[in-house]
């Protein structure tokens, strides 16, 4: 199990490398430092000197991938790869180009996002996996087809729009919630009620679309037919047989976004005013500051992989055919 | 081109949906002449929910395709010059054929089919007093002299428009009905017909009734606001056709090269997908559109016209999103190239030395097309979807062009207004809804016909 998870680990490597490159790609060669100095002073016709002064500041003033002022480790050290996207595999982000500490940022905004994204996700499964059993227990009759179609027709909403329409009833009509905003402690609740129930309901119609025929797989397996031509009841069947099967590719396929809930959800946090990872990114994106969004990118990339490495451990887990090699 | 007083002014996207609609036609003629494919595309269209759902489509399409018709209106001579300058503004054709929304702006909010204004003026009556009350608006129901006959009228005006419109349908479809009765069809007709006429005259009856009226009010500026979300039903749909199209080169070749040569291919094409799919899609595309928008602002002079510079924007959003998001349909045609290159009647044609490339062409790329086909479908809802949310974040489309990403973002801070400005919010959000919906039950349908394995066998829809 150990060698599996160093082996994976290593494998992980070239492809945050990738990442790194095609960042680094993407925020200095596409678009050199320049550029980026314009824009966030804001001018067309800047004065040189002062785009100058912006780059020395950030640390955007040196070359690119090899500095032929320096001799020896210097000369590949005292670059922007280096120091800019180099420095992300120690978790080094730096400081964003508003001179914040980026780090420091991350470690108190993270929370805020954990506590809307966990319990979403965590309600929303359970939510889900209900209505995808009592569909599947009226497989195949009008209300599947109706419950199917209702779920459609969920999915098609925008996101935007649940979000809109959960403030607007909640909390500007019927004043049950507040609109938006965030307390640190426990008197957050009132502030997470409305984002959590919006985030599930908005999942509803995906997710039991899907756990619904993941079940209706088990459901139609030989050994599900063996126990219900032995007599037992339709109930047991569904709670003994069906679900706790039916759970495993559900675990598996949701364990792969488990690291990633640190970085919250862009919409939820903007729209209800939660100080969180999310709302963080997005300032940065309408701010235009491309230290955040690149620390941003490697950090999810970073999660994500973690994600893949749990899918496959849990495989085993749940499933002990499965071997790790 | 000149063309009596205008001059035909084509955007780069419109030149794209068209080149789109031709190949979407080859395609249909090369389905028409396989009869395999024909009976599976027949089964598609046999189904209620299929037959009504791509009829709305349909419909979208068609309108996208007459606003994709631009051109630049001749300005008046001046008594200076005789050069001929044009209209630095585009018209497309659909903006001809929705003229009775066009230049009936009002001064900021009314509701829908309102005759007074939304906000409060201070008004000069008859003796000089002046009082504050809520105008009349200058175009919206300014035919009523009392304002008894307001409601009476509504119903009178619309009545009258949708007998108007379900005369000649009704004559229409009885002619249709009694030429193709001999024939043994199998398509649903009665829900085609039903689909047809309720599409004709809700859009003939939003039509006459906006020369009296606004159908859903006004916006701040006083625009109407069917005519705006009629005008993002372009944005939407391109970007689910043209992002969808982004997606299908990149997908197809890396994943059939992937499944079928395997080896360091295979290697490669996985470490490039798992490498773009472990970064936030959401961020990737914020971050390549914030670089699109350095570049036009860096190199201003390239982008003459503001509807240029839109469109500039808007392909290049259309490219990001294509790019960021064709993993998903790479991975699965890897998976089922995988399959598919181990039956045995590949390994027959490799035997008898049919070439590599003909087996892929005459063997393993039909047998993936109908997963091609339903990740296209389901594409193009989650992109006009996810159009929305760009547009919130503010990378989407830009601001000057007409979404209905753009009109909730606006609509956000009106629906904190006293009382609520309810209507924008609701015309962006039916007519997102049900595009998006007939998309995905269309892309169901297909999944059901092509891909029985896939739809759970107690379906029975």
């Amino acid at each position: 199990m150990l060698a599996y998870i160093v082996r994976r680990l290593l494998y992980a490597v070239p492809i945050l490398i990738g990442v790194n490159l095609l960042t680094f790609a993407l925020f200095f060669v596409v678009n050199t430092p320049d550029q980026m100095a314009r824009v966030q002073l804001g001018d067309r016709y800047v004065s040189e000197v002062a785009i100058q002064e912006w780059k020395v500041q950030r640390g955007y003033d040196k070359p690119l991938l090899f500095n032929t002022a320096h001799e020896g480790p210097a000369a590949v050290t005292e670059t922007i790869f280096f120091e800019k996207s180099l420095s992300l595999f120690a978790l080094d982000f730096g400081k964003s180009d508003a001179g914040r500490n980026i780090a420091a940022d991350i470690e108190q905004r993270m929370w805020p996002s954990l506590a809307v994204a966990l319990p979403t996700f965590a309600i929303g499964i359970a939510v889900n996996i209900a209505f995808a059993l009592f569909v599947v227990m009226f497989r195949a009759s009008l209300f599947d087809t109706g419950a199917m179609i209702l779920c459609v027709a969920l999915m098609s909403i925008s996101g935007v729009f649940y979000v809109i329409a959960g403030q607007f009833f909640f909390a500007k009509e019927w004043n049950l919630v507040p609109v938006s905003g965030y307390l640190s402690g426990v008197d957050a609740w009132r502030f997470l009620l409305l984002p959590v129930i919006i985030g599930v309901i908005s999942g509803i119609g995906g997710g039991t679309r899907l756990y619904r025929t993941l079940f209706l797989e088990e459901a139609n397996k030989d050994y599900v037919r063996t126990a219900r031509a032995k007599g037992v009841s339709e109930l047991t069947v569904l709670f003994r047989h069906i679900l706790p099967n039916g759970m495993i590719p559900i675990l598996t396929s949701v364990v792969v976004v488990i690291p990633s809930l640190f970085m919250g959800s862009l919409l939820v946090e903007s729209f209800f005013g939660i100080p969180g990872l999310g709302s963080y990114t997005l300032e940065a994106i309408q701010a235009q500051d491309f230290a955040i969004v690149r620390s941003m990118v490697f950090l999810g990339s970073v999660l994500y992989i973690i994600g893949l490495l749990l899918t496959d451990i849990s495989y085993t887990l749940v499933d002990p055919r499965v071997r790790l090699s | 081109m000149e063309v009596f007083d205008v001059r035909v002014h084509l955007l780069w996207s419109d030149i794209l949906i068209f080149i789109l609609v031709a190949s979407l036609l080859c395609f249909v003629v090369s389905v028409l002449k396989n009869p395999l494919a024909r009976g599976r595309w027949a089964k598609v269209f046999e189904s209620r929910i299929g037959a009504a759902s791509f009829m709305v489509i349909l419909f979208y399409v068609l309108i996208a395709l007459t606003d994709s018709l631009h051109f630049q209106k001749r300005l008046e001579a001046t008594a200076e010059s005789t050069d001929v300058h044009y209209a630095p503004e585009m018209t497309s054709v659909l903006d001809l054929i929705l003229a009775p929304m066009l230049d009936r702006d009002e001064k900021t909010y009314s509701a829908p089919f309102a005759i007074y204004s939304f906000a409060k003026e201070n008004i000069e009556s008859d003796d000089g007093t002046v009082v504050r009350e809520f105008p009349r608006l200058e175009h919206g129901g300014s035919h009523i002299t009392m304002e008894e006959q307001h409601v009476a009228d509504i119903v009178v005006k619309s009545l009258t428009a949708i007998g108007w419109t379900l005369v000649p349908i009704l004559i229409v479809l009885f002619i249709h009905h009694w030429y193709i009765r001999k024939e043994d069809s199998r398509l649903p007709w009665p829900v085609i017909y039903f689909t047809f006429a309720a599409i004709v005259v809700v859009s003939s009856w939003a039509l006459q009734m906006s020369q009296y009226y606004h159908v859903l009010g006004t916006d701040k500026v006083g625009q109407d606001v069917l005519y705006g979300a009629i005008k993002a039903i372009r944005t939407g749909v391109l970007i689910g056709t043209l992002a969808t199209l982004v997606t299908l080169p990149l997908a197809v070749l890396l994943g059939i090269s992937a499944g079928y040569f395997r080896g360091w291919v295979d290697d490669v094409v996985q470490y490039i997908y798992t490498t773009l799919n472990s970064i936030p899609g959401i961020l990737l595309i914020a971050a390549s559109v914030l670089l699109i928008n350095v570049y036009i602002e860096t190199n201003p002079e390239q982008f003459k016209l503001l509807s240029d510079r839109a469109d500039f924007r808007f392909i290049a959003l259309c490219f990001i999103l294509g790019m960021t998001s064709w993993t998903g349909l790479c991975r699965l045609l890897r998976a089922e190239t995988l399959k598919v290159s181990q039956l045995e009647y590949v390994q027959a044609a490799h035997a008898f030395g049919v070439s590599r490339w003909r087996v892929i062409m005459r063997h393993i790329l039909p047998n993936t097309t109908h997963i091609i086909l339903i990740a296209l479908v389901l594409d193009f809802s989650a992109f006009v979807l996810a159009e929305a949310v760009l547009s919130y974040i503010g990378v989407g489309v830009d601001s000057s062009m007409k979404s209905w990403g753009n009109m909730i973002n606006e609509a956000r801070s009106e629906l904190a207004r006293e009382p609520v400005v309810w209507w924008s919010v609701i015309a962006a959000f039916i007519l997102m809804f049900t595009l998006v919906l007939a998309a995905n039950l269309f892309s169901d349908r297909v999944r059901d016909v092509f891909d029985p394995r896939m739809s759970g066998s107690g379906d029975n829809s």
